[in-house]
């Protein structure tokens, strides 16, 4: 059932135009930290950062897959259907946008939606909270957004992810695009992206 | 922040219907992750002509916000009666500040011409497109198109930029001129002058194009690689203009020809109005700018 304490955005039009800039704006410039404050009250379990970006993207229109620990309080979906009008699917390769709490148990990156050769915009957005973000990281970026290379940090960054990471950029086009956020703070990865771990 | 609120306006905060605007920003984001793909989206009917770029008019829509400063251009200048339309367009339905100032603007709209000024990395450049497809008038079929883009097959692209060389000893096409993004999709720059094509190259202004009538979003982020397509012996170059500016004696810039009367009389000047006006201001003057031709009233 809905939360009675959790809120959409303060401003629907005006937060979703802010919260889609920054979004786009780190996803242009991958790994580049971006501050993001959404001002809603989700669901508690549900961290804001997600919540905001799925009412910037999702509406009836995207199907959402939420990982166990999400899919394990109810009022998350009650939540995300009732501000959004996004349903739940139990299948990640069907969904537009997957939101995982847990980067270590989530599925393989193949498993979810990786779009075809000649719709690969067809694919998955995984939303990921992680527990912190930090400009200088042992992962060294480059590719298309990156003037030269970008350190990032991301914990945690689970052993083998670089290279899962690695074979979702082979792919390409095909592939998921990646938004990682933390307390007050979001970075992207989309399917371009090199990584080296320093 | 200023916003005009739909009740002031009738319209919803730049004028597009939230849903719409989440539509368009998820093309838009997938755009971004694949530099030079054509996304497909549910262009809207806009209060304006096709040939008005209501496909770059639904980009902007989506992306700007109220503290936002735009500039809108037309084959260069800010003051045709489009760029004017557009302009007023979104200072009516979003309250945002405008301005003829390249260096000014967070983000700008473009028909056919990109700033003479180096774009920065707080900008958004958003393409007015009438025709996304480079391979339309070799293929005419979209399942087929679809499907040399998804094998990256641009043997036909290629055919016919030779069969110009064939006929003409160079590449004829100075328009439009096709691009490789990234190292994978070819790409319309939208019917730009080639000359602006090496601007487009690891810009580190965001480039977004859209297509109203043709239904497509594409994009090149910031500092990515775009070639224009060429060949080993006939490698590309863009237009040379023998004289500077007439009127602010800029060179490398590009030029229009502007006829002075019907004895044959004519010069060149800036297409670029702000950036012409810009360097006249700095006291800068070509062999055409007497007092007569003040910044500004060009
Ligand atoms: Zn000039």
């Amino acid at each position: 059932m809905l939360d009675v304490a959790s809120t959409g955005f303060a401003d629907p039009v005006l937060d979703a135009q802010a919260q889609f800039r920054a979004l786009a704006d780190a996803l242009a410039r991958p790994g580049s930290l971006r501050a993001f404050t959404p001002r809603l009250t989700p669901p508690v379990g549900f961290p804001a950062a997600l919540a905001s970006i799925a009412l910037t993207v999702a509406d009836h229109e995207t199907a959402i897959w939420l990982d166990p620990a999400f899919a394990a309080d109810p009022g998350i979906a009650v939540w995300l259907a009732f501000h959004s009008g996004a349903r739940t699917t139990s299948d990640p390769s069907e969904a537009a946008f997957a939101f995982v709490a847990d980067i270590r148990a989530m599925p393989p990156l193949a498993a979810f939606g990786l779009g075809d050769e000649a719709y690969p915009d067809r694919s998955t957005t995984l939303v990921i909270a992680v527990e912190s973000l930090a400009e200088e990281g042992a992962l060294v970026l480059s590719g298309p957004g990156i003037e030269t290379d970008r350190r990032l940090g991301v914990t945690p960054w689970p052993e083998g992810f670089s290279a899962q990471f690695a074979a979702n950029r082979a792919l390409f086009p095909r592939g998921v695009d990646l938004i990682l956020a933390a307390q007050g703070v979001i970075a992207a990865l989309p399917r371009t992206t090199r990584i080296r771990e320093a | 922040m200023n916003a005009p609120s739909p009740a002031e306006t009738g319209y919803n905060f730049a004028y597009l219907d939230e849903q719409t605007k989440r539509m368009i920003r998820r093309a838009i984001l997938k755009a971004i992750a694949i530099p030079g793909y054509q996304v497909p989206f549910a262009s809207r009917e806009m209060p304006m002509p096709y040939g008005w770029g209501t496909g770059g008019v639904q980009v902007t829509a989506a992306v700007i916000g109220p503290d936002d400063v735009l500039k809108v251009i037309d084959q260069g200048s800010d003051d045709t009666t489009n760029a004017v339309s557009i302009r007023k367009f979104f200072a009516k339905t979003a309250g945002v500040a405008t301005t003829t100032r390249t260096a000014e603007a967070t983000v700008i709209q473009t028909r056919h011409r990109i700033p003479e000024t180096p774009l920065s990395e707080g900008q958004i450049l958003v393409y007015q497109v009438p025709i996304p497809e480079p391979l339309r008038f070799l293929e005419p079929r979209e399942t087929e198109t679809r499907k040399l883009h998804a094998l990256a097959d641009y043997g036909l692209m290629h055919v016919k930029l030779y069969e110009d060389i064939a006929r003409h000893g160079h590449i004829a096409t100075t328009y439009d001129y096709p691009v490789e993004v990234a190292g994978r999709y070819v790409m319309n720059p939208s019917p730009t002058p080639k000359f602006d094509n090496p601007k487009m190259h690891r810009s580190p202004a965001l480039q977004l194009f859209g297509a109203g009538r043709e239904k497509r979003i594409y994009a090149v982020p910031p500092y990515t690689d775009v070639v224009s397509l060429d060949f080993e012996d006939h490698p590309f170059e863009v237009q040379r203009f023998e004289k500077p500016c007439a009127l602010c004696a800029a060179t490398g810039v590009y030029l229009d020809e502007v006829v002075l009367d019907d004895r044959g009389g004519r010069m060149f000047v800036c297409s670029d109005s702000d950036y012409c006006a810009s360097r006249r201001d700095a006291g800068h003057r070509g062999e055409m700018a007497g007092d007569a031709l003040p910044a500004g009233q060009s």
